[in-house]
Protein backbone atom coordinates (compact mmCIF):
# COMPACT_ATOMS: atom_id res chain seq x y z
CA UNK A 1 0.00 0.00 0.00
CA UNK A 2 1.33 3.41 -0.65
CA UNK A 3 1.00 6.79 0.00
CA UNK A 4 0.16 9.65 -1.63
CA UNK A 5 1.69 13.43 -0.73
CA UNK A 6 0.74 16.14 -2.13
CA UNK A 7 3.53 18.97 -2.93
CA UNK A 8 2.58 21.20 -5.17
CA UNK A 9 6.28 22.80 -5.82
CA UNK A 10 8.01 24.39 -8.98
CA UNK A 11 10.68 22.34 -9.86
CA UNK A 12 13.03 24.61 -10.22
CA UNK A 13 12.11 26.82 -6.78
CA UNK A 14 16.34 26.07 -5.52
CA UNK A 15 17.39 28.31 -8.80
CA UNK A 16 14.92 31.23 -8.05
CA UNK A 17 15.64 31.01 -3.83
CA UNK A 18 19.39 31.34 -5.12
CA UNK A 19 18.61 33.88 -8.21
CA UNK A 20 16.91 35.65 -5.10
CA UNK A 21 19.99 35.88 -3.07
CA UNK A 22 22.05 36.73 -6.42
CA UNK A 23 19.48 39.77 -6.75
CA UNK A 24 20.36 40.67 -3.36
CA UNK A 25 24.11 41.06 -3.82
CA UNK A 26 23.58 43.38 -6.82
CA UNK A 27 21.17 45.60 -5.33
CA UNK A 28 23.70 45.72 -2.38
CA UNK A 29 26.20 47.12 -4.58
CA UNK A 30 23.54 49.16 -6.59
CA UNK A 31 24.32 48.13 -10.10
CA UNK A 32 21.79 46.75 -12.77
CA UNK A 33 22.53 43.42 -13.68
CA UNK A 34 21.54 42.29 -17.34
CA UNK A 35 21.01 38.29 -18.68
CA UNK A 36 21.42 38.40 -22.19
CA UNK A 37 20.09 35.59 -24.19
CA UNK A 38 19.62 34.44 -28.09
CA UNK A 39 20.32 31.91 -30.59
CA UNK A 40 23.62 31.31 -31.34
CA UNK A 41 24.74 33.88 -34.22
CA UNK A 42 22.20 36.83 -33.11
CA UNK A 43 24.56 38.80 -32.44
CA UNK A 44 24.80 38.90 -28.57
CA UNK A 45 28.60 39.82 -28.18
CA UNK A 46 28.32 42.28 -30.97
CA UNK A 47 25.73 44.08 -29.74
CA UNK A 48 27.21 43.98 -26.37
CA UNK A 49 30.18 45.36 -27.75
CA UNK A 50 28.40 48.35 -29.58
CA UNK A 51 26.86 49.21 -26.15
CA UNK A 52 29.93 48.83 -24.04
CA UNK A 53 31.85 50.70 -26.43
CA UNK A 54 28.79 54.32 -26.19
CA UNK A 55 28.76 53.54 -22.10
CA UNK A 56 32.58 52.89 -21.18
CA UNK A 57 32.77 56.62 -20.79
CA UNK A 58 30.00 56.77 -18.64
CA UNK A 59 29.54 53.83 -16.53
CA UNK A 60 31.62 51.30 -15.12
CA UNK A 61 30.61 47.48 -16.64
CA UNK A 62 31.36 44.34 -15.69
CA UNK A 63 30.67 41.43 -18.36
CA UNK A 64 30.39 37.60 -17.10
CA UNK A 65 29.89 35.56 -20.15
CA UNK A 66 28.85 32.03 -20.13
CA UNK A 67 29.78 29.59 -22.84
CA UNK A 68 30.01 25.96 -23.55
CA UNK A 69 34.08 25.64 -23.65
CA UNK A 70 35.66 28.57 -25.45
CA UNK A 71 36.52 32.30 -24.31
CA UNK A 72 36.51 33.28 -27.60
CA UNK A 73 33.85 35.97 -26.75
CA UNK A 74 35.24 36.88 -23.50
CA UNK A 75 38.26 37.92 -24.89
CA UNK A 76 36.39 39.92 -27.71
CA UNK A 77 34.51 42.11 -24.86
CA UNK A 78 37.95 42.31 -22.96
CA UNK A 79 39.71 44.33 -25.26
CA UNK A 80 37.80 47.45 -24.03
CA UNK A 81 39.61 47.12 -20.94
CA UNK A 82 36.34 45.91 -18.94
CA UNK A 83 36.84 43.21 -16.00
CA UNK A 84 35.42 39.99 -17.32
CA UNK A 85 34.73 36.47 -15.44
CA UNK A 86 34.63 33.22 -18.04
CA UNK A 87 31.83 30.58 -16.80
CA UNK A 88 32.33 27.41 -18.76
CA UNK A 89 29.19 25.49 -18.58
CA UNK A 90 31.53 22.35 -19.55
CA UNK A 91 28.19 21.53 -22.30
CA UNK A 92 25.10 22.55 -20.17
CA UNK A 93 22.93 24.69 -22.46
CA UNK A 94 22.09 27.45 -20.23
CA UNK A 95 23.60 29.28 -17.04
CA UNK A 96 21.61 29.30 -14.26
CA UNK A 97 21.91 30.98 -10.66
CA UNK A 98 24.31 28.70 -8.94
CA UNK A 99 27.01 29.38 -11.99
CA UNK A 100 26.63 32.87 -11.91
CA UNK A 101 26.84 33.12 -8.00
CA UNK A 102 30.78 32.27 -7.91
CA UNK A 103 31.26 34.34 -10.83
CA UNK A 104 30.14 37.32 -9.05
CA UNK A 105 33.19 36.10 -6.52
CA UNK A 106 35.45 37.19 -8.77
CA UNK A 107 33.80 41.07 -9.29
CA UNK A 108 34.39 43.84 -7.11
CA UNK A 109 30.39 44.20 -7.48
CA UNK A 110 30.89 47.61 -5.41
CA UNK A 111 33.23 48.94 -8.26
CA UNK A 112 30.62 48.58 -10.90
CA UNK A 113 27.07 50.02 -12.29
CA UNK A 114 26.14 48.17 -14.52
CA UNK A 115 26.95 44.18 -14.83
CA UNK A 116 26.39 42.05 -18.29
CA UNK A 117 25.54 38.48 -18.36
CA UNK A 118 25.95 36.85 -21.88
CA UNK A 119 24.06 33.83 -21.47
CA UNK A 120 24.76 30.05 -23.68
CA UNK A 121 23.22 30.89 -27.02
CA UNK A 122 20.37 28.81 -27.40
CA UNK A 123 16.49 29.66 -27.62
CA UNK A 124 15.14 27.38 -25.44
CA UNK A 125 16.64 26.35 -22.47
CA UNK A 126 18.22 29.82 -20.73
CA UNK A 127 14.38 30.63 -20.74
CA UNK A 128 13.45 28.35 -17.32
CA UNK A 129 16.63 29.65 -15.26
CA UNK A 130 15.98 32.92 -13.57
CA UNK A 131 19.86 34.24 -12.59
CA UNK A 132 18.84 36.86 -10.16
CA UNK A 133 19.83 39.97 -12.97
CA UNK A 134 17.53 42.53 -12.83
CA UNK A 135 16.58 42.56 -16.76
CA UNK A 136 16.04 39.87 -19.26
CA UNK A 137 17.27 40.96 -22.65
CA UNK A 138 16.31 38.68 -25.39
CA UNK A 139 18.75 39.29 -28.80
CA UNK A 140 16.08 38.63 -32.16
CA UNK A 141 18.01 39.15 -35.10
CA UNK A 142 16.56 39.27 -38.73
CA UNK A 143 18.34 36.69 -40.42
CA UNK A 144 16.12 34.63 -37.79
CA UNK A 145 13.20 34.88 -39.39
CA UNK A 146 9.60 36.62 -38.56
CA UNK A 147 8.13 33.37 -36.96
CA UNK A 148 10.11 32.93 -33.90
CA UNK A 149 7.92 34.36 -30.78
CA UNK A 150 5.45 31.79 -32.89
CA UNK A 151 7.86 28.81 -32.68
CA UNK A 152 9.50 29.49 -29.33
CA UNK A 153 6.73 30.91 -27.22
CA UNK A 154 8.31 30.27 -24.42
CA UNK A 155 11.82 32.10 -24.90
CA UNK A 156 9.91 35.19 -25.36
CA UNK A 157 7.51 34.89 -22.17
CA UNK A 158 10.03 35.79 -19.43
CA UNK A 159 12.06 38.80 -20.97
CA UNK A 160 11.56 42.17 -20.19
CA UNK A 161 13.41 43.82 -23.37
CA UNK A 162 13.58 42.93 -26.80
CA UNK A 163 16.50 43.88 -29.32
CA UNK A 164 15.43 43.30 -32.54
CA UNK A 165 19.28 43.18 -34.28
CA UNK A 166 20.85 43.22 -37.61
CA UNK A 167 17.76 45.66 -39.22
CA UNK A 168 20.06 46.49 -41.88
CA UNK A 169 19.03 43.11 -43.77
CA UNK A 170 15.80 44.39 -43.93
CA UNK A 171 15.41 45.24 -47.50
CA UNK A 172 17.15 41.60 -48.38
CA UNK A 173 15.10 39.48 -46.39
CA UNK A 174 11.59 38.85 -45.78
CA UNK A 175 10.68 39.95 -42.53
CA UNK A 176 7.38 41.28 -41.36
CA UNK A 177 8.22 43.64 -38.34
CA UNK A 178 4.60 43.91 -37.51
CA UNK A 179 4.12 40.31 -37.69
CA UNK A 180 6.90 39.39 -34.98
CA UNK A 181 6.68 42.53 -32.60
CA UNK A 182 2.42 41.08 -32.67
CA UNK A 183 3.58 37.68 -31.53
CA UNK A 184 6.11 39.36 -29.03
CA UNK A 185 3.29 41.43 -27.51
CA UNK A 186 0.94 38.95 -26.82
CA UNK A 187 3.51 36.58 -25.20
CA UNK A 188 4.63 39.70 -23.03
CA UNK A 189 2.29 42.70 -22.92
CA UNK A 190 4.46 45.52 -22.28
CA UNK A 191 7.74 45.10 -22.94
CA UNK A 192 10.27 47.31 -24.26
CA UNK A 193 11.37 46.75 -28.29
CA UNK A 194 14.16 48.02 -29.78
CA UNK A 195 15.07 47.64 -34.10
CA UNK A 196 18.78 47.82 -34.03
CA UNK A 197 22.11 46.66 -35.92
CA UNK A 198 24.63 46.68 -34.07
CA UNK A 199 27.17 46.18 -36.26
CA UNK A 200 26.11 49.58 -38.08
CA UNK A 201 25.16 51.77 -35.22
CA UNK A 202 21.43 52.03 -36.25
CA UNK A 203 18.72 52.21 -33.34
CA UNK A 204 21.71 51.91 -30.79
CA UNK A 205 21.11 55.50 -29.05
CA UNK A 206 17.82 54.75 -28.04
CA UNK A 207 18.70 51.22 -26.66
CA UNK A 208 21.85 52.75 -24.76
CA UNK A 209 19.49 55.95 -23.55
CA UNK A 210 17.04 53.67 -22.23
CA UNK A 211 19.62 51.46 -20.45
CA UNK A 212 21.36 54.51 -19.18
CA UNK A 213 17.88 55.28 -17.38
CA UNK A 214 17.63 51.92 -15.94
CA UNK A 215 21.16 51.88 -14.43
CA UNK A 216 20.57 55.75 -12.85
CA UNK A 217 17.67 54.33 -11.39
CA UNK A 218 19.90 52.03 -9.73
CA UNK A 219 22.22 54.53 -7.62
CA UNK A 220 21.35 55.42 -4.18
CA UNK B 1 19.47 19.35 -22.69
CA UNK B 2 18.19 20.92 -19.63
CA UNK B 3 16.38 18.55 -18.86
CA UNK B 4 19.17 17.24 -16.77
CA UNK B 5 19.09 20.00 -14.53
CA UNK B 6 15.29 19.82 -14.01
CA UNK B 7 15.52 16.08 -13.44
CA UNK B 8 17.74 16.79 -10.91
CA UNK B 9 15.55 19.28 -8.87
CA UNK B 10 12.78 16.86 -9.20
CA UNK B 11 14.69 13.99 -7.36
CA UNK B 12 16.33 16.49 -4.75
CA UNK B 13 12.54 17.39 -4.20
CA UNK B 14 10.99 14.02 -4.01
CA UNK B 15 13.40 12.60 -1.71
CA UNK B 16 13.33 15.42 0.52
CA UNK B 17 9.34 15.52 0.92
CA UNK B 18 9.55 11.16 1.19
CA UNK B 19 12.34 11.69 3.84
CA UNK B 20 9.90 14.21 5.60
CA UNK B 21 7.52 11.03 5.03
CA UNK B 22 9.58 8.13 6.44
CA UNK B 23 9.11 6.40 3.35
CA UNK B 24 11.69 3.66 2.82
CA UNK B 25 10.60 3.69 -1.21
CA UNK B 26 9.24 6.23 -3.31
CA UNK B 27 6.66 5.04 -6.24
CA UNK B 28 5.53 7.77 -8.38
CA UNK B 29 5.91 11.03 -8.98
CA UNK B 30 3.10 13.11 -10.58
CA UNK B 31 4.93 16.19 -12.98
CA UNK B 32 2.29 18.92 -13.98
CA UNK B 33 4.06 20.46 -16.56
CA UNK B 34 2.71 23.37 -19.14
CA UNK B 35 3.27 23.30 -22.94
CA UNK B 36 5.74 26.28 -22.42
CA UNK B 37 7.67 25.09 -20.19
CA UNK B 38 9.45 23.00 -22.66
CA UNK B 39 10.00 19.97 -21.31
CA UNK B 40 10.65 16.82 -23.08
CA UNK B 41 9.46 14.27 -21.21
CA UNK B 42 10.87 11.45 -23.29
CA UNK B 43 14.36 13.14 -21.98
CA UNK B 44 13.78 13.43 -18.27
CA UNK B 45 12.51 9.63 -17.75
CA UNK B 46 16.20 9.33 -20.14
CA UNK B 47 17.66 11.20 -17.15
CA UNK B 48 15.52 10.05 -13.97
CA UNK B 49 16.61 6.27 -15.04
CA UNK B 50 20.47 7.12 -14.64
CA UNK B 51 20.15 9.53 -11.50
CA UNK B 52 17.37 7.91 -9.20
CA UNK B 53 19.83 4.89 -9.04
CA UNK B 54 20.89 3.79 -5.52
CA UNK B 55 18.36 6.17 -3.98
CA UNK B 56 15.25 5.01 -2.56
CA UNK B 57 13.61 6.51 -5.69
CA UNK B 58 14.60 4.19 -7.90
CA UNK B 59 12.29 2.70 -10.29
CA UNK B 60 9.19 5.23 -9.01
CA UNK B 61 7.04 5.85 -11.98
CA UNK B 62 7.29 9.14 -13.89
CA UNK B 63 3.82 10.43 -14.59
CA UNK B 64 3.32 13.57 -16.79
CA UNK B 65 0.02 15.80 -16.61
CA UNK B 66 0.92 18.06 -20.01
CA UNK B 67 -0.89 21.59 -19.62
CA UNK B 68 -1.60 22.88 -22.97
CA UNK B 69 -0.74 26.67 -23.73
CA UNK B 70 -4.26 28.47 -23.96
CA UNK B 71 -4.81 31.82 -24.94
CA UNK B 72 -7.78 34.09 -24.38
CA UNK B 73 -9.30 36.36 -26.89
CA UNK B 74 -9.44 40.04 -25.29
CA UNK B 75 -12.11 41.42 -27.99
CA UNK B 76 -14.55 38.47 -27.49
CA UNK B 77 -13.52 35.91 -24.76
CA UNK B 78 -13.11 33.12 -26.02
CA UNK B 79 -10.03 30.75 -25.03
CA UNK B 80 -8.26 28.65 -27.22
CA UNK B 81 -4.91 26.66 -27.56
CA UNK B 82 -1.40 27.82 -28.92
CA UNK B 83 -1.60 24.41 -31.34
CA UNK B 84 -1.82 25.35 -34.87
CA UNK B 85 -1.33 29.09 -34.37
CA UNK B 86 0.89 30.62 -36.45
CA UNK B 87 0.11 34.15 -35.71
CA UNK B 88 -1.96 34.37 -32.41
CA UNK B 89 -4.77 35.78 -33.71
CA UNK B 90 -8.55 34.58 -32.36
CA UNK B 91 -9.71 31.78 -34.43
CA UNK B 92 -13.38 32.80 -33.35
CA UNK B 93 -13.64 36.50 -34.52
CA UNK B 94 -10.02 36.91 -35.77
CA UNK B 95 -8.76 39.92 -33.20
CA UNK B 96 -5.33 39.82 -32.59
CA UNK B 97 -5.43 41.41 -29.16
CA UNK B 98 -5.19 37.90 -27.06
CA UNK B 99 -2.77 36.98 -23.91
CA UNK B 100 -1.68 33.83 -22.81
CA UNK B 101 -3.82 32.08 -20.37
CA UNK B 102 -1.87 29.13 -19.15
CA UNK B 103 1.12 26.83 -20.35
CA UNK B 104 3.77 28.07 -17.39
CA UNK B 105 3.93 25.54 -15.36
CA UNK B 106 6.71 23.62 -14.11
CA UNK B 107 5.75 21.63 -11.00
CA UNK B 108 5.84 18.44 -9.16
CA UNK B 109 1.98 17.78 -7.73
CA UNK B 110 2.46 14.82 -5.37
CA UNK B 111 4.57 11.81 -4.99
CA UNK B 112 3.48 8.20 -3.86
CA UNK B 113 5.72 6.79 -0.98
CA UNK B 114 5.90 3.51 0.54
CA UNK B 115 6.60 3.70 4.48
CA UNK B 116 7.97 1.05 6.23
CA UNK B 117 4.74 -0.01 8.58
CA UNK B 118 2.39 -0.38 5.58
CA UNK B 119 5.13 -2.35 3.39
CA UNK B 120 5.56 -5.54 6.33
CA UNK B 121 3.89 -8.63 5.48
Amino acid sequence: MTTRIPIVERILQANDDLADQVRQRLDAAHLLGLNVMASPGAGKTTLIQATVDRLRESLRIGYIDGDITTTLDAERVAAYGLPVVQINTGGDCHLDAAMLSPALDELTLTDLDLLIVENVGNLICPANFRLGTHLSVLVASVPEGDDKPFKYPGMFRGVDVILLNKIDLLPYIPFDVDRFLHGVRVLNPGLATFQVSALHGDGMDAWTAWLMDRVAAKRP
Amino acid sequence: MHELAVTQRVLEIALRHAQTADAIRITRIHLVVGQLATIVDDSVQFYWDLIAQDTIAQGAQLTFERRPATMRCLACGETFTLSGQSDFRCPHCGDPDVVVAGGDELQIDHIEIETAELAAP
